[in-house]
């Protein structure tokens, strides 16, 4: 990945910014309204036609992938999978707020966003698998593995940045969560260094009303996740978490305030996740159907057609070159989860350590010495009729 | 003094016999320690409506209230942190971790406070927590959800770390640490969250006992969690070839209960601990030592441990190869016959 030296300051800001500057808006910034027609802002402008449209495509193979995995699921050929069904727009928007040197700290829910950055959908799967814990090489893609245990990763995301501030990279860092993290120490700490050292993140909360069954409104009092920020010092804004060209406008800004050494941003984005927490949950336990068909409503690829449609930029023909071309990306996935190489057991004691210790060694040989014997005894039972 | 009162008077809950699932047998435990003490209050991570995501607190909020069974917001060392303080306070707070490695948010709040406080004000404030850990493999999850943390809390003094392995002491073990002056570790084998077995809700059970669950007079098998079914497996297996393996239930790992351990296995001579955890400087390890030491001179053979590798837990693809099976287990018993190999 190209690093370019850049200027930043060295020392945090003189004059700390007022709290004016750094409160949410009391709406979230909002450029599409919910039939997709576009709704002026004083400050952010509408990105531009070819990004919208480059955001549209990635709507529609984000959304295929979802619902290719949610199947894959019920076949059996991944262990689990939390879709990010309802959230693509926002899973879309951080893959493109980002540059090439740039970082993304995703969590669990993000395989759309991860995929988007260029991650191979089967490289992204790994996890999600059962075949490994992670699929992918970070440093290859500018993303970090998928973060489980909640809000950890916004600690590494902030230590990465600092590195590269040191280091004198232009590099942004965008730390992702959803909303139950936020309730964290770990989440506490994070902004708070990060404001502390001035440091290039934008951390990026993808409140979509649930942690698992947990509303919001378990997790904080506050008038809203984006009013944190002022405690720490930083910038905090709400978007609409399913429009996608406010959410490229906010991030864009908060990625261009942390490349130009403004230091971190907090952004949430108001969404909603549209199906169960994971194929294992059951959600009819903790929140109505009638909430979920509003929400269906707000959907962010509907709204984003919608936009298109109506300023003739997406045509009929264009659409079905995305369909066909999101159907060839599920249909080369399916074939990548359905050949199924036999996981290599010695793969347990490769990575442990940069080199395998002779403890390890001598239990990988118990574990081939029981292998080999279940093969041959395996294959006297082939031989006698 | 201690600020706790004494415990009210037992509106005790009706004793059922029937045959439900380990799942079943700890709800019912909660439920009747929440019907019969108002001290107890459950909380923790999708306790409420969900009932968790195990559903050992299902139905509890419906029960018995939102201020008796509550979510909390999503932070566990606020979770346990908050739970000392309530205990300080005169409740008996149970809560729920949601899995073995989301635990260890809390870690700094159970090893710092909740194992020690009771030392520290020499007697005066002991703490009456219960802290529920699903915790294993074999069921195929994805990483962080498949720890064996046990040693982890063994190794810290203060605490009393309990794992069942039926119904029957899930039921009779998570209501004696409910009623426990200190704090419990209670790690759920949740891979037998479903298995099913008899409960008799009248019969009680002590901490800091091992049992006998199978006698044998050739070789003692010494288990706890999950492990305990796949010891009995084996036992079995190997009595079809002759040998008579008997097998001990550890029940409570700490503090351990050595007179159990150590009469079995100076009756047969020979012992092999199963445990799923790594086996480097593990509860397994910590056995196999005590074994060692007040074992010695009726030992016919090295004490042997079947556990995990020393590496972090197996993906689900690779997860079989890690966990310890029958066929290890009956491996092991053969070294300690070396004249017959
Ligand atoms: C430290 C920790 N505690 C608990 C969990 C279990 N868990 C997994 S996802 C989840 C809910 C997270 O909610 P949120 O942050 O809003 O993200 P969402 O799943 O809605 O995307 C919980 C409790 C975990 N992974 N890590
Ligand atoms: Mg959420």
């Amino acid at each position: 990945m190209p690093r370019n030296p850049t200027h930043r300051p060295a020392h945090p800001r003189e004059h700390p910014l007022a709290p004016g500057d750094l409160l949410p808006r009391d709406e979230p910034v909002r450029l599409l309204d919910e039939t997709g027609a576009s709704h002026a802002d004083e400050r952010y402008g509408m990105p531009p036609k070819a990004r919208l449209l480059e955001g549209y495509r990635a709507l529609v193979l984000g959304r295929r992938l979802n619902d290719q995995c949610t199947a894959l699921v019920r076949q059996g050929r991944l262990a689990v999978y939390p879709s990010s069904h309802g959230q693509e727009a926002c899973q879309v928007a951080a893959a493109m707020a980002l540059g090439e040197g740039d970082w993304m700290f995703p969590t669990y829910r993000d395989v759309v966003a991860i995929a988007s950055r260029g991650v191979p959908p089967a490289e992204a799967l790994v996890l999600l698998r059962g075949d490994w814990h992670s699929g992918y090489d970070p440093a290859r893609y500018g993303v970090a593995p998928q973060a489980t245990p909640l809000a950890t990763q916004l600690l590494h995301a902030v230590g990465y940045a600092h590195a590269a501030k040191l280091r004198g990279e232009s590099t942004v860092v965008l730390a992702m969560s959803g909303d139950g993290a936020t309730s964290e120490g770990d989440f506490h700490e994070a902004l708070n260094f990060a404001a502390v050292f001035h440091l290039p993140v934008v951390f990026f909360v993808q409140n979509n009303g649930y942690a698992i069954s947990v509303p919001l409104a378990r997790q904080t009092a506050a008038p809203s996740l984006a009013h944190k920020a002022i405690g720490y010092g930083m910038p905090g804004q709400r978007v609409d978490g399913n429009d996608l060209p406010a959410l490229l406008a906010v991030l864009d800004e908060a990625v261009e305030r942390a490349r130009s050494g403004g230091g971190p941003t907090l952004v949430e984005a108001h969404t909603y996740r549209m199906q169960a927490h994971t194929n294992a949950d059951d959600d009819t336990r903790y929140r109505e159907s009638e909430e979920v068909q509003t929400w269906v409503a707000r959907d962010p690829l509907t709204r984003m057609r919608a936009l298109l449609t109506s300023k003739r930029w997406l045509t009929q023909a264009r659409e079905h070159e995305l369909v066909a071309e999101a159907e060839a990306m599920a249909a080369g996935l399916r074939v990548a989860m359905t050949d199924e190489p036999e996981a290599d057991p010695e793969e347990l004691f490769r990575h442990v350590y940069a080199t395998r210790p002779p403890a390890l060694q001598e239990q990988w040989e118990l574990l081939a010495d029981e292998l080999s014997r279940s093969e041959a005894s395996a294959g006297s039972r082939e031989e006698t009729p | 003094m201690t600020i706790l009162q004494d415990a009210p008077p037992a509106a005790a809950a009706p004793a059922v016999r029937e045959t439900m699932t380990m799942a079943a047998a700890l709800n019912r435990a909660l439920a009747d320690a929440l019907a019969e003490d108002d001290r107890v209050v459950v909380f923790g991570e999708d306790v409420g409506a969900l009932g968790g995501v195990f559903r050992i607190t299902d139905g509890l909020r419906a029960r018995f209230g939102e201020e008796r069974c509550f979510d909390t917001p999503l932070a566990e060392a606020g979770i346990v942190g908050t739970a000392v303080g309530m205990a300080m306070n005169g409740l008996r707070p149970v809560v729920e971790m949601q899995f073995d490695a989301f635990a260890y948010p809390a870690l700094e709040q159970i090893v710092s406070h909740v194992a020690k406080m009771g030392n520290r004000t020499r007697g005066a404030m002991r703490l009456p927590i219960v802290i529920r850990v699903p915790y294993g493999g074999g069921i195929g999850g994805v990483e962080h959800h498949c720890d064996s943390s046990e040693a982890y809390y063994a190794h810290t003094p203060g605490l009393t770390v309990v794992s069942p392995a039926t119904p029957q002491d899930a039921y009779a073990l998570l209501r004696a640490a409910m009623r426990h002056p200190d704090p419990v570790v209670f790690l759920e084998p949740k891979k037998l969250y479903w298995a099913k077995g008899e409960v008799d809700t009248s019969i009680t059970a002590e901490l800091g006992r091992a049992v006998v669950v199978r006698p044998g007079s050739d070789v003692t098998l010494i288990a706890y969690g999950t492990s305990v079914p796949t010891a009995l497996a084996a036992a079995e297996a190997a009595g079809a070839e002759g040998r008579s393996v008997g097998v001990v239930d550890v029940r409570t790992l700490a503090p351990f209960d050595d007179a159990t351990v150590t009469d079995a296995v100076r009756a047969t001579g020979r012992a092999v601990v199963v445990a799923e955890a790594p086996g480097f400087a593990s509860v397994a390890a910590e056995i196999a030592a005590r074994v060692g030491e007040r074992c010695f001179s009726y030992l016919e053979a090295p004490v042997r441990r079947v556990t995990g590798f020393d590496v972090p837990y197996a993906p689900p693809k690779l997860e079989h190869h890690y966990l310890p099976d029958v066929d290890r287990i009956l491996d092991a018993i053969d070294t300690l016959y070396p004249d017959e190999a």
